[in-house]
């Protein structure tokens, strides 16, 4: 099964990719061609390059945050409540249709 | 007719103001697309020896190796990036020797490229036993990709495996090993694992770890010779007894790749030595990742480091130099090392301490040891404790050194450790 992302870049550049249940959105960006996003350790919250902001209508359905997600978020750039790393956001299906904001880069 | 956007590109890209980066690991494939972030006009040519797209090696000893990750997930990027970045990636292409008179690298075949700018990041390789019988096909090591497929077929459920050394690639090697079904052995030549970076708190608590996980695990025992039976290999060591493997793998150290810089008469010194900036000894030669060491701010004094940090920061602040910008290389090294369900991040380096304080409980698993040398903060080891990491890099890179008192009370959160330290002036920071 897919689900269906919108990617929106720091410059309003939207791009909408198709990614399969249970790859995370960190992948998703680099298997699409989405700038902005490092993901330096590979995807296993160790780094904080993978920073992207959700839009708040989205809070519940996505996967709670972890304390290690919590606590590296505070590396990035001007966290804020939107604030996750892609690599722990796996898609599924309560997400077709999700929007992530990507930065210019990352720290 | 729109204007010939890319035959323009072409003009003001004159081969003479290239970039070739030899070396397509985490430092040179970062430096190549860090280049192009930072506005590099010119040719960018990457230049590796292995057969496939730049990728990250530590999961080669934790979830590839597990056989959780397909090889493509290893890759830094997809080749559709490279493509789009206008960056030539040469793959299966050894570079034999640099003319830094000529300005040109001679690649294995006889073609040669000239460079206007020329990056080494030529990383390192495994060190290699030097024992009898060290060169039987079942001895392996854990460095490449390749390296992984040699060992994939014997590395099944019920397989005896016997890992030389005691670092962190040893050590997560057994860790997927034993939860893989295959009986292990770790030898150990040093007295503990993690012998040059960690603290004793740190080695016992994972030589528990991997004791209680079924692992054989002894120090203090260097092996001298390997024979190789009809089915199986006996392994004798230093200690008078021997142990039977059906494989070895062998993770003691890493000897960084000098030799092409040595070559061309740079400088090195534990590295191909740069400066802050990432140059080396000879104009517009530069260095990044495992092969380099750099001066440290923090620790006075120079430093090689192995992390992917350290290769990406190091490759960030040579495409700024080449693009006449300057972005020094300050940061506190980082790292980390996932054995079992442990997340070991560690921050800072840990040689040189002459005090430990533990924050937490080690039977809890879940602690952190901060590292004082003359009463000054200078590392942090911290088990499945994010938020002490998180603060460590914080206080490292800012100068503060919270006292070992605040340190380990649990009611002082690690994110107001900063503001127990009066009197101190951050000496370096970052965005
Ligand atoms: C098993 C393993 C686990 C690890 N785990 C972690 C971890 O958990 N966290 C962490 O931070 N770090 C980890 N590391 C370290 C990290 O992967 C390295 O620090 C990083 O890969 C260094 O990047 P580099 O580009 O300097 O070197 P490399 O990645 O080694 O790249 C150098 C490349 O240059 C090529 N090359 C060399 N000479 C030439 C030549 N003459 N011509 C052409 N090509 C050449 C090499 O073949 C190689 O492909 C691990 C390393 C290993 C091996």
């Amino acid at each position: 099964m897919t689900i269906k992302v919108t990617y929106i870049e720091h410059d309003g550049t939207e791009r909408e990719v198709i990614v399969e249940e249970g790859v995370n959105l960190m992948d998703a960006a680099l298997d699409n061609m989405v700038p902005g996003i490092d993901g330096d350790c590979g995807g296993v919250c160790a780094c904080a390059t993978c920073h992207v902001r959700v839009d708040p209508d989205w809070a519940d359905k996505l996967p709670a945050m972890e304390d290690t997600e919590n606590a590296m978020l505070e590396l990035a750039d001007a966290r804020d409540d939107r604030s996750r790393l892609a690599c722990q956001i796996i898609a599924a299906p309560e997400l077709d249709g999700l929007v992530v904001h990507t930065p210019e880069g990352q720290h | 007719m729109p204007e010939p956007t890319a035959v323009s590109t072409m003009t003001d890209a004159p081969t003479n103001n290239n970039a070739v980066i030899i070396g397509a690991g985490q430092a040179g494939a970062q430096a190549a697309f860090s280049l192009r972030q930072q506005g590099f006009k010119g040719r960018v040519v990457l230049v590796g020896d292995e057969p496939t797209l730049p990728y990250q090696r530590p999961p080669l000893s934790k979830a590839y190796l597990a056989g959780e990750l397909p090889e493509a997930r290893l890759y830094i990027k997809p080749q559709g990036f490279y493509d789009k970045a206008d960056i030539e990636l040469l793959t299966s292409a050894r570079v034999e020797g640099i003319d830094p008179g000529a300005r040109q690298v001679r690649l294995a075949g006889g073609d040669t490229l000239a460079y206007r700018h020329l990056v080494l990041a030529t990383g390192g390789r495994a060190r290699r036993l030097n024992c009898p019988g060290a060169d039987d096909p079942r001895v392996h090591y854990l460095r490449t990709l390749e390296d992984v497929r040699g060992l994939q077929a014997d590395f099944v459920a019920g397989k005896r495996l016997v890992v030389i050394g005691g670092g962190y690639v040893g050590l997560e090697t057994a860790a997927v090993a034993a939860r893989h079904g295959l009986q292990v052995t770790v030898l150990v030549a040093r007295p503990t694992v993690l012998n040059r970076v960690c603290g004793p708190e740190v080695s016992r608590f994972f030589t528990q770890v991997h004791r209680d996980a079924g692992v054989a695990l002894c120090c203090d025992t260097a092996i001298t010779a390997i024979r190789a039976e009809s089915q199986y290999l006996v392994i004798d060591t230093n200690n008078g007894y021997s142990v039977q493997a059906d494989l070895l793998v062998v993770g003691i150290g890493l000897e960084p790749n000098l030799e092409l810089a040595e070559a061309a008469g740079v400088s090195c010194d534990n590295g191909i030595a740069t400066d802050e900036n990432g140059r080396c000894s000879l104009p517009d030669i530069y260095a990044a990742g495992d092969c380099a060491s750099h001066p440290s701010a923090i620790y006075a004094r120079r430093l090689r480091l192995e992390s992917v940090q350290n290769a990406v920061e190091q490759a960030k602040t040579v495409a700024a130099s080449i693009c006449g910008k300057h972005r020094p290389y300050t940061q506190a090294p980082w790292f980390w090392s996932d054995q079992f369900d442990l997340k070991l991040q560690s921050a800072g380096v840990v040689s040189g301490f002459d005090q430990s304080v533990v924050r937490g409980d080690p039977e809890t698993r879940s602690f952190a040891v901060f590292y004082y040398r003359a009463g000054v903060l200078i590392a942090v080891d911290a088990i499945n404790r994010p938020t002490e990491f998180v603060a460590a890099r914080k206080l490292l890179d800012q100068g503060l050194s919270p006292s070992s008192e605040v340190v380990c009370n649990e009611a002082i959160p690690p994110a107001d450790f900063a503001a127990t330290v009066t009197g101190a002036k951050p000496v370096a920071s970052h965005g």
